[in-house]
């Protein structure tokens, strides 16, 4: 058990199935200001969106791991609008290896490139935290 | 055992098309498509003994139909693979009357989206990770995959554009196109953007429609109407739904599909005279030319071009003027389907294609998820 007190305590640790719903706890790491994701302990993919079993192997052996937010843009479009500026949408892949949807904000939707490289943010939004990138040479 | 050579399209017709007007139902249109289709084949209402449908509006959709039209199917069949589902019908339909489960096989799609307000009937349920973020769907999607093909292989607008002109001057020869006017390059690029790259006229179109087809044993399609079209072969594959699954966005599954349909069939791209090819946005053409072999990854921007794949170019593709210019009803697939049996039945007029014998049959379905393929082919090509 290593220095877990108890096997539940080592499973939430982990995010295990008793660590609650998948969705459930990518959110809570949204909350507490960082970026989710899981890692299978048989065969080491990256996985996400997170799951109760590994899309590449089939385990259910799956570790909750903080993302260190660090990414580069894979694909890139600007969704406009008739009255209003438009916004970015794009595919980020993170360094740790999987790819999210999400959107680079601090620069024009027009201007956000693939390769850029981009960090990871959190907005507090009315359905609750979202994670956004930023450029990674942008402060703050 | 291969099924190359034991399934027939032995009718296929289209519901009204365009605009119909308010008040007709999506199987309004499925009874119209029926009775052209089996008058077509020269079949009866009562021959259908297999039923094949998939909808955005019924829940139950072979059940819905089988009831409007009076058909109590011993096979019924619902897959729903997006867009591609008709072709995945076809392949399906095959398989069932090669296994004696149904002799006669109804596929058949309606909408009537436009009439009812123009409202895409979404095939959208939204991931709690990617919702937050108000992609378009499906546009955003499709937009995404082509910026990463400009970046990867130098594919531009202009190449993109060339793809709604070819199947614009395809239209033209079309009296069932939805449009027909001239339109050129500098149109399309100047076009409302809506998800970059991806401006409003690189976007299929938003219509009502539907159609029927029948298909049946190769042996029972001897004493039909029509010449007999063979299914020679066909192939299924889907890697994602959601766009962020989807492993490299500039190779769709056809590269699978297609391999297999081309190996039932015992032919390869080289063989085809004309390529019926899912286009919902520009960029679905560039890529499917190169993934189900027409050209090498990356080169689909130069094969579109410079009216190469316009009437009198080096491919014909989608004849019927396709997703951009002729109709799409929500669902485009079956219609793919019409326009592949009559161009080997030599029905297409203006826009027939000289001699064609083996036509690719290619549904998309989802975001660039769901990819089937199927080789049409006439008696000489058994």
């Amino acid at each position: 058990l290593g220095d877990y007190a108890n096997e539940e305590e080592m499973a939430v640790a982990h995010g295990d199935a008793v660590a609650g719903a998948p969705a459930e706890v990518y959110r809570r790491y949204l909350e507490g200001g960082s970026l989710g994701f899981q890692q299978c302990r048989d065969c080491s993919s990256a996985v996400f969106y997170p799951r109760v079993l590994c899309p590449v192997c089939g385990s259910t052996s799956l570790e909750w791991r903080t993302s260190g937010g660090h990414g580069m843009v894979y694909a890139t479009t600007a969704v406009h609008r008739r009255d209003d500026e438009p916004y970015n949408v794009a595919l980020v892949d993170l360094e740790e290896g999987f790819r999210m949807m999400s959107r680079v904000e601090g620069v024009p939707a027009e201007e956000v490139s693939i390769g850029l490289r981009v960090r990871f943010e959190v907005r507090e939004e009315d359905d609750g935290p979202v994670a956004v990138f930023v450029p990674a040479e942008s402060a703050g | 055992m291969s099924l190359r050579g034991r399934a027939v399209i032995v009718g296929v017709a289209e519901s009204d098309l365009g605009e119909i007007g308010p008040g007709f139902t999506p199987l309004d249109l499925i009874g119209q498509a029926t009775s052209r289709a089996l008058e077509d084949a020269g079949l009866e209402k009562a021959d259908v003994d297999g039923l094949f449908s998939a909808s955005a509006y019924y829940h139950m959709p072979t059940l819905s139909v089988g009831e409007y039209l009076g058909i109590r199917p011993r096979y019924s069949d619902a897959t729903n693979l997006g867009g591609s589902s008709f072709v995945s019908h076809l392949f399906h339909a095959a398989a069932a009357i090669d296994a004696g489960l149904c002799e006669v096989a109804l596929i058949v799609y309606g909408s009537t989206q436009r009439s009812a307000g123009g409202r895409l009937v979404s095939g959208s349920e939204t991931l709690p990770y990617e919702g937050p973020y108000r992609p378009r769907y499906p546009v955003s999607m499709y937009a995404l995959a082509a910026s990463r093909h400009m970046h990867e292989y130098g594919t531009t607008r202009e190449q993109l554009a060339e793809v709604a002109v070819a199947a614009r001057e395809w239209a033209k020869l079309n009296p069932k196109a939805f449009v027909r006017d001239d339109l050129s390059v500098e149109e399309v690029l100047d076009s409302r953007m809506v998800s970059s790259p991806l401006s409003v006229l690189d976007c299929c179109l938003v219509t009502d429609g539907g159609g029927a087809v029948l298909v049946t044993s190769a042996v029972r399609a001897r004493d039909l109407r029509k010449p007999p079209v063979y299914l020679l072969g066909a192939g299924e594959a889907h890697w994602h739904r959601n766009i962020s699954q989807m492993p490299d966005l500039t190779v769709s599954a056809a590269a699978e599909s297609g391999p297999r349909a081309y190996g039932m069939a015992k032919i390869g791209p080289e063989d085809v005279d004309v390529a019926m090819l899912y286009d919902a946005f520009t960029i679905n053409t560039v890529l499917f030319l190169e993934d189900l072999g027409f050209c090498r990854k990356g080169e689909g921007g130069a094969f579109v071009s410079g009216g190469r794949i316009s009437p009198g170019g080096e491919l014909a593709v989608n004849t019927n003027g396709g997703g951009l210019s002729y109709n799409h009803p929500g669902m485009y697939g079956l219609l793919l389907l019409v326009e592949a049996t009559r161009q080997i039945r030599g029905e297409c007029g203006e826009r027939q294609v000289a001699g064609a014998n083996v036509t690719l049959v290619h549904g998309n379905g989802g975001v660039l998820s769901s990819q089937v393929s199927a080789v049409l082919g006439s008696e000489e090509t058994l």
